[in-house]
């Protein structure tokens, strides 16, 4: 036997991470994902940079719009990055490898959600820098220097993972790909958005409405048509502790229900 | 050295595996045979650590799977013959392997060069036909190169020339001295590749003999393994010239 008893030790987290590094890299769809995600999204900046027609709103965050949008495909490809394990049947073999449940999820979080941080970064920068680009009619861009700029610029990158992260979680827990991305859409975007429009405090909480009032503002939002106070959007770090809340949540339930379930 | 012992799993009402206690020793091809529905495949991920079971354990070398440093390097495993993404090579699914147990990426393109997979070594796995799935799913098992190996229906797919060249290889591989558990319901295969027969139905353990012993209950290993079987059958059609009559057939 030429390989056997040449190691001592045992797996640990690197190798793991290693497993899901050649798997994510090695899909050719993870690349097309990403790539359209932020391409969508730079042009919705691009769009809405060329057609603003005063400096009365918030420039930044009229260049950060194709990041909402741009969060669907993050939160699928987290969702598929975990189902397709299970359609494929290719979960046994992965469990089969690494018998330690817990560290196989940690392991692909980590891998999807750097990946994931990283796209959503040069996302949200290029964005920016290509909304304020297209601007017209004599309105100067902001500037990555003025106050809350570089904040809800990289904030807004931020959020690719952490709603990535969220459908991986989610993932985990359903297993199948299409009930996971009916409940992330459903409940991130459909669902969500509801509960924001009929109920303002409660809406404050919903991801999407925090993704685009409390991470990518530069400064704080009222929540429109709450009546004569105004009623505060959380404000960018409490938003991204709240988005950060969503994923670990899932991700949590999902390495539960691993541990526990039969492949 | 394979130890089941006293393993039961049901899945829901269903009764998969009943108290089912047998060994596998090295150095010789142990054949798991039993009918459709039996509890074979149940025992192979239960052994994978896979499924848990609802009462009692398996040991391999005297450790549980879970609690191995390295478990490519000490079980290789065939499962179903598609346990891969459709979208990934076939040299990606094995570095990916590979990497998670610290095997050398020479490793993958040694095992690929064995099954016969070079050439498509590149192309997604998806296009595979099952026979090519089949040959990965052998150089998966062998990628650690384990002193124990299960192949749950490695035959299946595979043309002559392929079913020849993996008994011959589980052969070599016994003679090595590692321990090789085959199921499989081709009872003329296992009667070529196998020294020792663990036969289940119904989750139960009808028999654990060697081949030759069992083939000589009987005309032949078939017709014995039907004696043996005979009121173990989960699904089975009406064959009239059954030893027992039709009477005792279910259709079900």
């Amino acid at each position: 036997m030429t390989v056997t008893g040449a190691r001592r030790g045992r797996y640990h987290f690197a190798q793991v991470a290693r497993m899901e590094w050649i798997k994510l890299r090695s899909l050719r769809s993870t690349w097309w994902t990403l790539v359209i995600t932020a391409a969508g999204a730079i042009a919705i900046a691009v769009a809405v940079g060329a057609n603003t027609k005063n400096a009365s709103g918030d420039l930044t965050n009229n260049a950060l719009a194709g990041i909402v949008p741009g969060l669907l495909l993050a939160g699928v490809l987290g969702v598929l990055v975990m189902t397709s394990e299970y359609t494929s049947g290719m979960i046994r073999a992965t469990l089969a490898a690494i018998p330690h449940r817990p560290l196989v999820l940690a392991a692909k979080a980590a891998v999807f959600g750097v990946v994931a941080l990283a796209v959503g970064e040069a996302t949200a920068f290029i964005s920016f820098f290509a909304g304020g680009a297209v601007l017209r009619h004599g309105i100067a861009a902001p500037a990555i220097g003025q106050p809350g700029v570089l904040r809800a610029v990289a904030l807004s990158g931020a959020a690719f993972c952490l709603v990535g992260l969220l459908g991986l979680g989610l993932g985990a827990i359903i297993r199948h790909t299409a009930a996971a991305i009916a409940v992330l859409v459903g409940g991130v975007y459909v669902l969500a958005q509801f509960i924001g429009a009929v109920a303002h405090g409660a809406g404050t909480y919903m991801p999407i409405l925090i993704v685009g009032n409390s991470l990518a503002a530069t400064k704080p939002e009222c929540v429109r048509a709450a009546g004569p106070q105004c009623v505060h959007f959380l404000s960018p770090w409490a938003g991204l502790g709240m988005l950060g809340l969503y994923a670990a949540v899932a991700l949590g339930i999902g390495g539960w229900l691993l541990t526990r379930r039969d492949a | 050295m394979i130890e089941a012992h006293d393993l039961t799993k049901r899945y829901g009402s269903a009764v998969a595996l009943d108290g089912l206690s047998f060994d596998v020793r090295p150095g010789t091809v142990t054949g798991f045979l039993g009918p459709n529905g039996s509890g074979k495949s149940t025992t192979m991920r239960l052994i994978l650590g896979l499924d848990r079971p609802d009462a009692g354990q398996v040991r391999i070398g005297g450790r549980r799977y879970r609690e191995l440093c390295w478990p490519l390097r000490e079980v290789g495993a065939l499962l179903e013959a598609k346990v891969f993404h459709p979208g990934r090579s076939a040299r990606s699914h094995l570095a990916a392997l590979a990497a998670s147990n610290d095997i050398p990426r020479s490793r993958v393109d040694e095992v690929l060069g064995m099954v016969g997979l070079t050439d498509a070594a590149g192309r997604r796995a998806g296009k595979f036909s099952l026979g090519m799935a089949q040959r990965l799913g052998i150089a998966a098992a062998l990628l650690g190169d384990p002193g124990v190996l299960l192949l749950d229906e490695p035959v299946n797919g595979l043309d002559p020339e392929g079913i020849r060249w993996i008994r011959d290889l589980l052969k070599s591989l016994a003679a090595q001295g590692r321990t090789v558990f085959v199921s499989s319901h081709l009872i003329s295969e296992m009667a070529l590749t196998a020294e020792h027969l663990v036969v289940i139905g119904q989750g139960r353990l009808l028999a654990d003999t060697s081949v030759t012993e069992l083939s000589a209950r009987s005309a032949s290993l078939e017709e014995a393994f039907f004696e043996l079987t005979s009121g173990a059958v989960a699904y089975q059609g009406i064959r009239g010239g059954a030893p027992d009559g039709p009477a005792k057939g279910r259709t079900s």
